[in-house]
């Protein structure tokens, strides 16, 4: 059984993150995917991404963030295009993801992750995650700090 | 039956290098895996192995005492002959510890060409009795098939007594129409299927769109299915589908299921099953993990002590919870009638 307790964000949390600003957070994300490319997942993998919108949604949390792959890297991205592809569970479940204890089907067939738009990306996209190899990446990237928390 | 008994292998499902490492850490005997093209019957986008990735992959499970068999699984159009071959080509000179492979003749073209590579007859072959396995193994000498998830338990007992070719059968997983190799049904909706482009229901076809507190699923326009409330959706399959039968809406076809055989796993040891097979090379690292672990532990438990094993209630809620659809069945394997 997955080791991460279930959670949810209090609703008034909820409503004071979703009248903040989303763009601190997705300049954030931009940033750490930029670092990334290249070291974690294979450059040619996310240069084929290029031009695509992504939305992220953390439901509990009433955070919504935007960002697109430009030429030049990510970066967030407005309201004034639909994203490609849209990705929405709670903040429990989007840790659990990124730690591996939970499965991105499992999920789906529980209706706690929910993909909308380009349904060919998301799978791309998810795979792409499911293939990085966190003990080859630590090996040649050495991040004390990533090493304690990535999953084996 | 012994005090103890024969030990089948548990063959585990990798899309990856870390979902291959997931299985063997948790204790696969066999990893089955496919290159990142149309050989193989889970050709989806981003999914498999380069050749560098498995090679890497082999040493590492070879390393640990675990097999890595490779899915070359399905048939060749006329166009892409060489593709083929030069999977097979690949899967030996990079070491694997079989092909797994339906094809005529692609197994044809690996008897003659690597003569010491072993093959295993793919489920895409839907060989479901033991005079066509035993015509593949006396034209193309293949070691091992896995049989297609349409026969009863008796059924498998009485196929494994008259072949001397392993037999493999599925232990967990989702289900399908099971007829493997033939099914138009992707096909139909999309001009795709897994017997020559390796997917079903490609991903660029399908849709997912929000309703007001469920979804709905298309397959290149077609209406698969709604889920409403609790409603747990399946892979969007037409297979899984509900639809408009003369006024009335329902699974036409099959209702969302996933295979769980624990409970039998004693009927299978007994017959002399030699592998159990773990469907979802399309599923995660945290997936093969869980199952691989759960079955690791299982068959252990049978085989020492096989007229005590019972299935441990842990055990089958954790594969529940990883399941397709609503329910969990034993599938065709438990069929009291005749």
């Amino acid at each position: 059984m997955p080791g991460l307790p279930a959670f949810a964000i209090p609703r008034p949390v909820a409503r004071l993150v979703a009248r903040l600003p989303a763009w601190p957070p997705a300049l954030v994300l931009s940033a750490a995917l930029d670092a990334g490319t290249g070291r974690i997942v294979p450059r040619e993998a996310v240069e084929a991404l290029t031009g695509r919108r992504f939305a992220l949604v953390v439901r509990d949390l009433g955070l919504t963030v935007r960002f697109e792959r430009t030429p030049s890297g990510f970066r967030p991205s407005g309201r004034a295009h639909a994203p490609h592809l849209t990705v929405s569970a709670t903040l429990r479940d989007f840790i659990a993801l990124a730690l591996r204890e939970e499965d991105p089907d499992t999920l789906f067939f529980a209706r706690r992750l929910v993909v909308e738009g380009d349904t060919g990306l998301g799978l791309a996209v998810k795979n792409l995650l499911d293939g990085i190899d966190w003990p080859a990446v630590l090996a040649r990237v050495p991040l004390p700090f990533l090493a304690r928390i990535v999953p084996r | 039956m012994s005090a103890t008994a024969h030990r089948p292998e548990l063959t585990c499902p990798a899309g990856g290098l870390p979902a291959l490492k997931a299985a063997v850490d948790h204790g696969a005997d066999c990893v089955y895996v496919g290159f990142r093209d149309e050989t193989n019957a889970r050709a989806f986008e981003g999914l498999n192995f380069d050749p560098a990735t498995l090679r890497t992959g082999i040493d590492y499970a070879h390393a640990r005492g675990c097999k890595v068999l490779v899915a070359l699984n399905t048939f060749p159009t006329a166009s892409g002959w060489p593709r083929w071959t030069a999977a097979v080509d690949r899967a030996a000179e990079l070491g694997a510890d079989a092909i797994i492979a339906a094809d005529l003749a692609l197994l044809d073209y690996a008897a003659r060409t690597h003569p010491s590579l072993r093959l295993h007859l793919s489920v895409q072959a839907s060989a479901t009795n033991y005079e066509a396995i035993e015509f593949y193994r006396e034209r193309f000498g293949i070691r091992r098939a896995v049989l297609p998830r349409v026969l009863s338990i008796a059924q498998v007992e009485h196929t494994i007594a008259n072949t001397a070719v392993e037999i493999e059968v599925f232990g967990y997983g989702s289900l399908c129409v099971m007829v493997e190799g033939r099914c138009a049904l992707s096909a139909y909706a999309t001009g795709e299927s897994p017997n020559c482009q390796g997917v079903c229901s490609p991903a660029k076809a399908v849709r997912w769109e929000p309703l007001d507190g469920g979804m709905r699923t298309r397959l290149n326009g077609f209406l698969i299915d709604e889920f409403h409330g609790d409603e747990r959706p399946g892979y969007p399959t037409l297979c899984k589908g509900r639809f408009d039968v003369g006024g009335d809406v329902y699974y036409a076809l099959e209702e969302p299921a996933s295979l769980d055989a624990l409970d039998l796993l004693p009927d299978l040891v007994r017959i002399g099953v030699r592998a159990i097979k773990i469907e979802g090379r399309q599923r995660g690292p945290a997936y093969v993990a869980q199952v691989t672990r759960v079955w690791r532990a299982a068959i252990d438990a049978c085989t020492a002590a096989p007229r005590s094993y019972a299935t441990d209630p842990a055990a089958r809620a954790a594969l529940a919870r990883l399941s397709e659809g609503q329910t969990q069945t034993l599938g065709a394997y438990s069929r009291p009638w005749r």
